[in-house]
């Protein structure tokens, strides 16, 4: 196995035109962040993709760990209240 | 011992009803371990998969030819590192996976162990390897595990081009001088069978495909997707007037499909087990890559360390 020290992994977002959000599209090594912006350019905008690039360290995302998702995201689920068909208007009315 | 059974069936539940599982997701050990290999394997057969066609950008016969064959080994090596992202979530590094590959613990697709000889296999190759490969791919953009599913649909969305230089290369040739057409169709001989076992054992030797099924890792088995791809390529044979080298080939009605003669498994097994006529030579042509480039890695990794201390000093100074 080679003794070279492994290139830090980046995480890779795109705008693919303007007018909307970057979107994660996957990661790849580079040395240094602006490294992993050319390599994102040839490895994920080969056919126009995108128009603007985003690169993060791995390391540095902090997630939300999956077997803490009931405790995080459960409390919302017996809220209807704060959905628009909870509330109850009579069916003439327009508009609204 | 209780709490793995109800993660088991919680897993196995959420998988029967179509959802997806990600990289932090709980999940079997041995659907990880399954999907680095199977995922990781993927990965070399792009990377490898450049060697073969390598072999003849410099000698392609038109620009045309050039600029296609440039742009679709430049897709393989993209589609690699789709596929080494995947299966890094999973826990394994890049560095473990070469050197899995290098020291020939993890296989690649056999196919790539077959030498090219002539133009005509680079058509071949794009019209029949690349065949092969969308269909097990297109099937791979629904499987159950996240990261490798939505590689796929990125890998998928660029293979048609592919398949679609490959198959003009074809016409260009059947359609050329008698010289052209048989050199399509020497290639074509050579190909047909090695193509057919891209899609691994039969059903009844393919120990791994109940399970893999059982989990959507795969949706069709090993003999549904060879035989799919058989159903597909006969028409564009004949539409090419080439002749496809099996004598046993012949639709049958009462199936709905060509019924087709007998794989040679022992060729299958030997090509599997690295006696294939190129096997050394590729693994070869790899680890020289990777060896020969190391100074290249550390050159990179220093020059930008060296950036960031540059970059310290002179905020010091400007301070």
């Amino acid at each position: 196995m080679s003794t070279t020290q492994e290139w830090p992994l980046y995480e890779i977002f795109i705008r693919s035109k303007n007018g909307l959000e970057h979107r994660h599209v996957g990661s790849l090594h580079a040395t240094d962040a602006q490294m992993a912006i050319e390599n994102a350019r040839d490895v994920y905008t080969r056919r126009e993709e995108g128009v603007s690039i985003w690169v993060v360290p791995s390391a540095e995302i902090t997630a939300t760990q999956s077997d803490e998702a009931g405790e995080i995201f459960q409390p919302a689920a017996d809220k209807v209240y704060r959905h628009p068909t909870f509330y109850e208007l009579p069916i003439e009315l327009k508009h609204i | 011992m209780g709490d793995q059974i109800q993660l088991e069936e919680l897993f196995q539940q959420r998988i029967d009803a179509g959802g997806k599982i990600e990289p932090k997701d709980w999940m079997p050990e041995k659907y990880r371990k399954t999907h680095i290999r199977q995922i990781s394997q993927h990965a070399h057969s792009e990377i490898v998969g450049m060697l073969p066609e390598g072999n003849w950008i410099t000698r392609a016969p038109s620009l045309r030819r050039k600029v296609g064959l440039l742009a679709k080994v430049q897709d393989e090596a993209g589609h690699g590192l789709y596929l080494y992202s995947a299966a890094e979530t999973l826990g394994i590094s890049r560095d473990e996976m070469f050197d899995q590959l290098h020291t020939g613990k993890a296989k690649y697709s056999s196919i790539f162990n077959y030498p090219t000889l002539s133009w005509a296999d680079i058509g071949t190759i794009g019209w029949l390897v690349d065949g092969a490969a969308i269909i097990n791919q297109v099937m791979l953009t629904r499987t159950s595990f996240g990261p490798y599913a939505r590689a796929m649909v990125r890998i998928c969305k660029e293979e048609s081009f592919h398949q679609r230089q490959g198959y003009e290369i074809m016409l260009g040739l059947a359609q050329g001088t008698p010289e052209q057409k048989a050199m399509a169709q020497d290639a074509l001989n050579r190909f047909w069978w090695p193509s057919l076992m891209m899609f691994g054992p039969r059903d009844e030797d393919s120990p791994n495909t109940e399970l893999s099924v059982k989990w959507k890792i795969k949706r069709k088995t090993n003999d549904e997707l060879r035989q799919q791809f058989i159903d597909i390529t006969v028409p564009q044979a004949e539409y090419l007037g080439l002749t496809i080298p099996d004598p046993d080939l012949k639709w049958n009605d009462e199936r709905g499909h060509y019924d087709f003669g007998e794989i040679d498994w022992d060729e299958f097994w030997t090509v599997v087990k690295g006696n294939g006529p190129c096997n050394t030579e590729r693994l070869k042509a790899r680890v020289d890559a990777w060896e020969e480039g190391a100074w290249v890695r550390e050159a990179a990794l220093a020059y930008s360390e060296k950036q960031v201390i540059k970059k310290n000093q002179k905020a010091k100074l400007a301070s």
